[in-house]
């Protein structure tokens, strides 16, 4: 017998562009604006621009079924799972769920910096809609999972970031409610620790609940879900078996032209900072989502500092087609950590060099944070690129296929045994 | 803390059978009656939670901790004694001015810190309004409790005072806790108003600070009611801390009864204020997440 476990009928989310979340967030705004209104300046058709998030959303998931949700940023994914939630409320539709829900869209949401791992995670657990009694039971097997035994009576403040969020997913993943709504930024930390993360959503697949999984990740969405549902500008662009969606998305994927730009209503950030725009740009500084091999790739972060701020920082992490991290760079690399920004726009520029990456696809993810104190956004895969054969890349006359992900130019020496022929690469 | 592990339990009892009254309906237009009662008594801990993580956050790193709780109190009653008890000599009717001001300084201490904290609080979350889902009203509840630690806290120093200066409550002190509850229910009702106007105007924020400080001197905490003029004074008790403080010194120094009006006047006021609170922030409650 299978029941209908969420059942969401003409769905729409919209939010005012520049309306309530922008200018009129003070009194005087709002009368201002309407004093302007008054005298005829009126800004009303502007201030009003109307955006849908999502429009005619119509689905079913049944009970015991682990969907997979996929989409380019910007595509509504996020207001999906706020709807879901019950964070955000639809602007119109109607969602009918049938059974007890759980939501992961941030690990550590609720975490204290003063209180100890112990009590974090009784607070974050009960925050996630868990008993005190069920995190009781669950409590040995949550510290185990997040490997921080030791530290458990130790403050979070002094946790380095990895602990902290080991913990804050080992309480998140024990939550186990019918119906659980997951976004895969949920897998953090080293790669090992990834690993065990996935591993434990599949766990949790494989119970029989009922799954929505949010994610980029193709061969993760692949693995755990039959069906998919395929979100592209706020709409349902498919719905069905996921290996035809995902072969389709991934063909799909290249509408890009290196520069996603958000609007203010849907732009990434916090109190502090919010991300306007990403684009990667060429050594001749053309915005471009294709280089050559010999071509170094400016990435460039556009983001507003709504207030001064010191020690922000800023991150890019590059990401393989099959989903392999290339590397991460952090700006306070080479920024000094007390870095004052006064408020207003600024643009960050991090440049991968040439003759680095090999040829291939590769995903951008940015994110930026106050270190251990606030997150501001953290938006994976938020650009993709392609790397291409340039003309002098032929080392000589050898044709130059390589395994891996980079192709970086590495010394090579070399001793022949009469001592006569030696050669190495500074020559 | 004990852990309990225990294998005969089920691994997962959430995983029960499902019953029609778990399912729940999300769509645009929910009438303003309907709270998610159900979804409240599901939360009930978290509110626990919270009072607790605000109390034990509160005073880390702090030299005296909790005692800040009775020392914030008992210095602005010093400071009252020297401007309204030596300087301005205010009429106590035969009771120590230190007790007189203590009396009122203890209920008020627990209102203003209640309606501030409340104010601030919604924005404070911000970030688990925006990630999280839970009956959002969580938030003013546990800001109404938690100041409530400091308010027993402070009240045992009073009850100390008692002692000090020999002073017995007489019978009136079974009336005491109807005054308790009715500050309590007058801070949720304002706390309920101030945060949700919060979360949508910052403004109030900065307004906060003054309300609590013009609230001070319009409620009878370094003087008492009977130096009001009587032509004000209808107007004056509409302050429901007006009947809670007179109604502290009543039940404690054995000074004379609040007058049925200024009770009355004072319910009438919370009878307005937490049911318009409460509408106000279930009206406006599901757009938080998205203009917070």
């Amino acid at each position: 017998m299978t029941r209908t476990a969420i059942h969401v009928s003409g769905v729409g989310k919209q939010y005012l562009l520049s309306g309530s979340r922008q200018q009129h967030d003070t009194l005087r705004d709002e009368i201002m604006a309407g004093v302007k209104a008054l005298v005829g300046k009126s800004e009303t058709e502007t201030a009003n621009r109307e955006f849908w998030a999502l429009r005619d959303i119509n689905f079913d998931v049944a009970q015991g079924e682990v969907v997979g949700v996929i989409g380019r940023n910007g595509a509504g994914k996020s207001t999906l799972l706020k709807l879901l939630s019950r964070i955000t409320h639809p602007t119109e539709g109607r969602i009918e769920i049938q059974g007890r829900v759980g939501s992961l869209l941030e690990v550590g949401t609720g975490f204290d910096r003063e209180l100890t791992g112990r009590e974090n995670t009784y607070l974050n657990g009960a925050i996630l809609g868990m008993r005190k009694k069920e995190i009781d039971r669950k409590f040995d097997e949550i510290v185990a999972f997040a490997e921080i035994e030791k530290f458990i009576d130790t403050p979070v403040k002094r946790y380095s970031s990895g602990m902290y969020t080991r913990l804050a997913f080992a309480v998140a993943a024990h939550l186990e409610p019918e119906i659980l709504i997951i976004d895969e930024v949920l897998a953090v930390g080293d790669a090992r620790f990834q690993a065990r993360c996935l591993g434990k959503m599949g766990d949790v697949a494989k119970q029989g609940r009922t799954v929505l999984f949010v994610s980029h990740n193709m061969a993760a969405v692949t693995s755990f879900c039959p069906r998919t549902i395929w979100l592209d500008r706020g709409h349902v662009k498919e719905i069905g078996s996921t290996q035809g969606i995902v072969t389709r998305y991934l063909q799909h994927g290249g509408e890009d032209s290196g520069h996603v730009r958000f609007d203010t209503a849907a732009a990434p950030g916090s109190d502090a900072v919010r991300l306007l725009g990403v684009r990667t740009r060429n050594g001749a500084g053309q915005t471009t989502n294709t280089f050559g091999t010999n071509e170094r790739i400016r990435v460039e972060l556009d983001y507003e500092t709504l207030r001064p701020t010191k020690g922000l920082r800023l991150g890019v992490t590059l990401v393989g087609s099959g989903g392999e991290t290339v590397l991460s760079s952090k700006d306070l690399d080479v920024f000094d950590p007390d870095l004052a920004r006064p408020a207003g726009r600024h643009i960050s520029t991090c440049e991968i060099p040439a003759n680095f990456l090999n040829i291939g696809q590769f995903f951008l993810s940015v994110g930026s944070d106050f270190p251990m104190v606030q997150g501001h956004f953290n938006v994976d895969r938020v650009l993709t690129f392609t790397v291409e054969a340039s003309a002098d890349m032929v080392g000589g006359h050898v044709p130059d296929s390589r395994a891996g992900l980079i192709r970086v130019q590495l010394p090579w020496t070399m001793e022949s045994a009469n001592g006569v022929g030696t050669q190495s690469s500074s020559d | 803390m004990k852990i309990v592990t225990d294998e005969r339990l089920p691994k997962d009892i959430s995983a029960a059978p499902l019953s029609e009254s778990q399912k729940t309906i999300i769509d645009a237009d929910r009438g303003l009656f309907s709270m998610a009662w159900g979804d409240l008594w599901d939360f009930r801990e978290l509110v626990f939670f919270m009072v607790w993580r605000d109390v034990s956050a509160r005073y880390k790193q702090t030299v005296l901790g909790i005692a800040w709780a009775v020392i914030q109190p008992v210095l602005t009653m010093i400071v009252f004694i020297f401007i309204f008890g030596r300087i301005a000599r205010i009429p106590t009717g035969g009771v120590p001015y230190s007790l007189m001001a203590f009396a009122a300084i203890v209920p008020w201490t627990y209102f203003s810190q209640a309606v501030s904290r409340s104010g601030l609080g919604m924005v404070k979350e911000a970030n688990l309004i925006s990630k999280v889902y839970f009956p959002r009203i969580i938030l003013p509840l546990a800001t109404t409790i938690t100041p409530l630690i400091d308010f027993v806290l402070a009240f045992l120093f009073l009850t100390g005072m008692l002692v000090w200066y020999q002073v017995a409550p007489n019978l009136a002190v079974v009336f005491l806790p109807l005054f308790i509850v009715m500050a309590i229910v007058a801070a949720f009702g304002f706390s309920l108003w101030l945060a949700a106007l919060n979360v949508r105007y910052r403004d109030v924020q900065y307004l906060i600070p003054f309300f609590v400080q013009i609230g001070m001197f319009a409620s009878p905490v370094a003087y008492m009611t009977s130096l009001v003029p009587e032509q004000w004074r209808l107007f004056y008790e509409l302050n429901p801390m007006v009947a809670v403080i007179e109604g502290f010194r009543w039940c404690l120094l054995g000074t004379p009864a609040p007058s049925f009006e200024m009770v009355g006047m004072g319910l009438l006021t919370i009878a307005i204020v937490l049911p318009s609170g409460f509408f106000y922030f279930k009206a406006t409650e599901r757009t938080f997440a998205d203009i917070i």
